[in-house]
């Protein structure tokens, strides 16, 4: 089960990882995750919460760190009408399910959503609610599964030595 | 099967790549990639502990291309030890091309003639897109998807539509290519591109010289393209000569007639005043006439974007005989070091600096909230970089504005948000 934080439109990828903490640990880095738009986030964000968003999520910069530290946050998917093609292959490559979806206008901040990103179903289950998603395909899903590409990479190589 | 029809740009550059005859938009291929570019921020820091889990070094020591721009010059222990990083790993790796500190990536890229037509190129930075103005088919990745491309040589890519945008007519004085994007952005929006290719084409674009067409592709990336493409002409094999590079090594592909676009757009060049984007978005853009009478702390020349060549030469044709107001600042952070040359040279740099404007090193530098030049809580910037989203340029409640080297330079004499043609039009032109 997955509690919701929600945002708009366009949410960048210097919101969510400033570029004044680039250069340090990715840990501090995650601290300051969309600190501009909403000081509470990094604070109270809990293992398997879900973003769902607007349109456009994660335009910008290539910087890879923008879905890195929503993993490291515990944050599991982002739920949004459209993604910025960048962020879109980072987050399966860093282990983050993309999954798109016009959702904002059955999800509120706070309720709890279960997601099948095989079928492209997610239940709110706060509101009973159904929306439909595009499913997400099995080589994709095998990579967050997996925890990214890099270890994804490195089990298939295990699995042929 | 029914008849074939012609392949555009993008289509001919990414069909050579992936070893085929043909390709169409949609359909997933696996490309070799001629060149992989790398900076230090995204690059060795990054890819390293990836290609040591992997056990193995790049693919070809000969088409990496390694530039330091994003920490330089080192401000505190954590840049200079990326800076180092950078360095070792760049000896370790054996790499041939690097320039350490010599300016902006997608400036020095084309400079020192790495880019010929007809290359599939992979850039580890979202503005990336700049070099399809030499006819190149380049894209920005993250730092795992090009160790991606360390490791092997290729990648993968789903082959974009193309969309093409079309503009006719001669830009006014005191408009620039700049002018042309913020347009479009407010136009299209910043999702206008779908992450497919845009392609610009037109009596306009043929008429704009290299580094304005580098302005053209660089803010492709604020369409949310994936690539801006501008087929190869004349113009394109002049620079690269100039570059020390053999344009004929490369293959000038021009879209077929008969070939399909999504959608092509039209836009009229002759009639195109400056245009300013208010914050927090490129998207905010319009008639700088119409923009509010905001007083600006900053101004500042910078980025792959706006601190080329010409751009400072922009700038020097408004402030040449004028003074930066007590109120505000000027920082320009010229592209790249042979820029920085090349305006002391012709007398660019002089005009600049004796109107007040404080002379940075080449590099990243402020655009992005990484190097020397950022805002405190609530301070305004008037820059001419490609992006003006929330807190970029430093504090969370600073704002940045989006104009022209003009429109920069104009607002630095004014002291606020100011039209460039008033200056231009005293300066008797």
């Amino acid at each position: 089960m997955s509690r919701v934080w929600k945002y708009g439109d366009n949410v960048d990828t210097d919101l969510l990882a400033p570029g004044a903490y680039m250069k340090g640990p990715i840990e501090d880095l995650a601290a300051h995750c969309l600190e501009a738009i909403d000081l509470d986030f990094a604070k109270e964000v809990e293992p398997g919460d879900v973003i769902v968003a607007g349109r456009n999520f994660g335009i910008g910069s290539s910087r890879e760190q923008a879905a890195e530290v929503l993993v490291l946050l515990g944050v599991t998917a982002v739920i949004a009408k459209s993604f910025g093609g960048i962020f879109y292959r980072n987050a399966f490559n860093l282990g983050l399910l993309a999954l798109v979806a016009d959702a904002e206008s059955d999800v509120e901040a706070g309720h709890e959503l279960e997601l099948d990103p095989a079928s492209g179903t997610i239940t709110n289950k706060t509101t009973g609610a159904q929306i439909a998603a595009e499913p997400v395909p099995e080589h994709l899903r095998r990579i967050v599964a997996a925890g990214g590409l890099v270890p994804y990479l490195e089990q298939r190589l295990e699995k042929r030595s | 099967m029914g008849q074939t029809t012609g392949m555009t740009l993008a289509e001919k550059i990414i069909a050579r790549a992936a070893g085929q005859d043909s390709v169409q938009a949609g359909e997933i291929v696996t490309c070799r990639v001629d060149l992989a570019m790398i900076h230090d921020s995204g690059g060795p820091r990054r890819v390293k502990p990836v290609l040591e889990r992997l056990g193995v070094k790049v693919w070809d020591n000969r088409k990496v291309v390694v530039i330091s721009d994003h920490y330089v010059p080192a401000v505190d222990q954590q840049s200079a030890a990326i800076l180092k990083l950078t360095r070792d790993w760049v000896k370790d790796q054996e790499i041939e091309s690097f320039y350490d500190q010599q300016g902006i990536c997608h400036v020095v890229l084309p400079e020192r003639g790495h880019l010929k037509p007809g290359m599939f190129v992979v850039g580890g930075d979202s503005h990336s897109p700049t070099g399809g103005a030499f006819g190149c088919y380049m894209f920005g990745v993250g730092a795992t998807d090009m160790a991606g491309v360390l490791v092997t040589g290729e990648t993968w890519i789903r082959v974009p539509e193309t969309i093409r945008i079309d503009w006719q007519g001669t830009l006014p004085h005191g408009s620039s290519a700049k002018d042309m994007m913020l347009k479009l952005c407010a136009t299209l929006g910043m999702d206008g591109g779908d992450y497919q290719a845009v392609e610009y084409t037109g009596s306009t674009i043929a008429g704009l010289s290299m580094t304005e067409r580098m302005t053209m592709s660089n803010m492709a990336a604020e369409l949310g393209a994936q690539a801006g493409l501008i087929a190869a002409d004349g113009t394109t094999s002049e620079y690269i000569r100039a570059a020390g590079a053999n344009p004929s090594e490369g293959v000038p592909f021009v879209g077929d007639k008969d070939a399909t676009y999504r959608v092509v757009h039209e836009f009229d060049a002759s009639a195109l005043g400056p245009q300013v984007a208010a914050p927090d978005s490129p998207a905010n853009s319009g008639p700088v006439e119409e923009a509010d009478d905001t007083a600006i702390d900053q101004c500042y020349i910078g980025a792959c974007t706006g601190a080329k060549l010409e751009d400072l030469r922009m700038a020097a044709e408004v402030l040449c005989g004028r003074k930066v107001a007590s109120s505000t600042r000027l920082l320009i952070a010229p592209a790249s070091t042979r820029v920085t040359a090349a305006a002391a040279a012709d007398g660019t740099l002089a005009k600049l600096t004796e109107a007040g404007a404080i002379l940075m090193p080449s590099g990243c530098g402020a655009c992005a909230g990484y190097g020397a030049g950022v805002l405190a809580e609530g301070e305004t910037c008037m820059a001419s970089t490609a992006r003006n989203f929330k807190g970029r340029m430093g504090a969370r409640s600073s704002k940045v504005w989006l104009g022209s080297p003009y429109t920069v330079a104009a607002t630095a004499v004014a002291g606020r948000v100011a039209d460039p043609r008033l200056f231009l039009a005293e300066n008797g032109r």
